[in-house]
This record gives structure tokens, C-alpha cells and sequence, in this order.
């Protein structure tokens, strides 16, 4: 139970910034916290409240899992790369040929779920092929 | 006419003598389930049990916890003034399944070093070594750069990430 008070205040956040299917775990000394988060933002809020607990991540005594929920297939997603382009790739994985690019804050369609780590998009520009899933969130 | 008429009043009798001798040596259904139902309530692990009586047979039916109390039911029935036999058709309630402890879903190695591969293709100086579903990241980073890389690793579902990064 030390975990859960530990990161009680994350709890906290999580449940009162909307998220849902929370659930909260602990085993071996790990502490697992999954869910959905209603946006970005959110999400965000949760990580910069994890920081504070426990400055750098260092503790590992945390695995926080939370995803912004809302990707339907159809519909439309927003690139949240740092700056730079994300790689369209032929296939799941970083050692798939890139086959297009879309730009930061580009917005593309979600074609499917391919795993939890790769989504098949389509870019404004028609190319099709997988993208990395945590660049990527529903658009508004 | 007058024999005829002795005859019909013998007959009245003897029914009357019969049916008095059957009510007066036999006691009531409806009492011997009164008294079935009072022994079983004496017992708190015979609750809930239906009691049927039919010409001095008692049935029980409904569920208990245990042969124990199955047994028992029939035990607390003896010497029931009126009660002949008793048809125990009691069952065992099954004991409750044992509570599921969910347990956190831990991606195996391989498919977990693969996807990590993926994570930290963007993160030059982090280098990750997956054993036993734990992530061990060594090298530098960022700062800024830290908290997207954990969320693409925690998003993997390892057993744990261990953070041993220079923060530049």
C-alpha cells in the first residue's frame, strides 16, 4: 500500500482530470497504474505530476500507462511529434522502409489499430502506412 | 324394515369408530412440518431449507453448505412425534471460486525488446537492455526528451523500467 500513497496525488490527478478505466495495481514492488485519459494534455499533466514524486523516473517503482482515448477507426488524429516529421513505415516496426511522412500537427486518418505501438494512418497526402502510436492522438 | 334399519345404523357406527381410531393415532401433516421446520431452525447452518410433509414423510430441499450439514439436518429430525421417514434431498452449495487477483499483463522479452528497439530509436544516446520484463535504460538524455521516452517504454507494458540515464 506504500506505493499507492506514494503516488496518491497522481491518483488523484488522473481521476480528477476524467480518466477512466483506471486501475490501479501493485506487485513485486512496482506499482501499475493504467487508463484512459480524456487528452493530451491530460496526459501530460500526469507525467509532469509523476516527475514531481519521483524527480527523473528513477525510483522504478512506477509503470504509468495511460493513452488518450477517443482513436476510433476513420477517424482523424493529430501528429504530437516534438517538432519534427513522423515516419510513415510499410510496416510495424523501425526496421520497416519509410513510405511517407506527415508533418508536426499534421492531422491524418486512422485507418486501424494495428497494435497498442503501431497504427495504420493515411496522411493528407494519401500515403498509407504505419505510424508510431505515441505520436500520434485524436484530434480535438 | 326394522332390520334394514340396524343394519344402516351398525354400519354408521363402525365408520365412525374407524375414522376416529385413524385421526386419533395419526398426527397432522401441516404438524409434523411445523415441528421439522422449528428443529431445522435451531440450527443456524440449516436456514433456507424447504419442508415438505406428505403422509408423514418429511422432504427437505434447498441447499446447504456441507455434507456435514446435510447430515445434520436429518439428525436434528429424530423423535418428530408423527414423522415416519425423511427424503433428504439437500444439496452442497458449491463452494465460492477462489477471488481472481488480476494480474499486471507483462509483455514477454522478445516481443518487448523488439518494441523497445522501436521506443528509443529517436533517444541517439539511451541505450536498453530487456531481461525479465525489466527495461534497463544506461547512456544520456535530454530532459525534455525524458518524459516521451518513458511514456513510449511504461506504454510496453514491462514488468518495470529502470532509469539509469545521465539527465543532461
Amino acid at each position: 500500500m506504500a506505493l499507492q500513497d506514494k503516488y496518491k496525488p497522481l491518483i488523484d490527478a488522473a481521476t480528477a482530470a476524467g480518466a477512466s478505466n483506471l486501475k490501479v495495481r501493485e506487485q513485486d514492488g512496482v506499482l501499475y497504474v493504467d487508463g484512459d485519459v480524456p487528452s493530451g494534455a491530460v496526459k501530460d499533466q500526469l507525467w509532469n505530476e509523476y516527475d514531481k514524486i519521483d524527480p527523473n523516473y528513477t525510483s522504478g517503482d512506477l509503470v504509468l500507462n495511460v493513452n488518450v482515448s477517443g482513436a476510433i477507426d476513420g477517424g482523424k488524429l493529430k501528429v504530437v511529434t516534438k517538432s519534427s516529421n513522423l515516419n510513415i513505415r510499410k510496416g510495424p516496426g523501425t526496421d520497416q522502409p519509410i513510405v511517407g511522412k506527415a508533418a508536426h500537427d499534421e492531422i491524418v486518418t486512422l485507418v486501424s489499430k494495428s497494435s497498442d505501438q503501431w497504427w495504420l494512418i493515411r496522411s493528407v497526402d494519401g500515403e498509407e502506412g504505419y505510424a508510431y502510436a505515441q505520436y500520434l492522438e485524436p484530434a480535438n | 324394515m326394522k332390520k334394514q334399519v340396524s343394519k344402516l345404523l351398525l354400519l354408521l357406527m363402525s365408520v365412525a369408530i374407524i375414522s376416529a381410531t385413524i385421526s386419533s393415532c395419526g398426527v397432522k401433516d401441516a404438524d409434523v412440518k411445523t415441528a421439522v421446520e422449528t428443529a431445522l431452525k435451531a440450527n443456524p447452518d440449516l436456514q433456507g431449507i424447504a419442508v415438505s410433509v406428505k403422509d408423514g414423510i418429511a422432504t427437505l430441499s434447498g441447499e446447504v453448505k456441507d455434507d456435514a450439514a446435510k447430515a445434520a439436518a436429518e439428525a436434528a429430525l429424530k423423535g418428530i412425534k408423527g414423522l415416519k421417514s425423511v427424503t433428504n434431498s439437500l444439496t452442497i452449495t458449491p463452494p465460492p471460486p477462489a477471488p481472481v487477483v488480476e494480474q499486471p499483463a507483462v509483455t514477454a522479452d522478445d516481443p518487448l525488446a523488439k518494441s523497445v528497439v522501436d521506443a528509443i530509436k529517436d533517444n541517439a544516446g539511451v541505450k536498453a537492455d530487456v531481461k525479465d520484463g525489466v527495461i534497463t535504460l544506461t547512456g544520456e538524455i535530454k530532459k525534455t526528451d525524458l518524459p516521451k521516452l518513458m511514456q513510449k517504454l511504461n506504454a510496453l507494458k514491462p514488468k518495470k523500467v529502470e532509469n539509469k540515464l545521465t539527465i543532461k
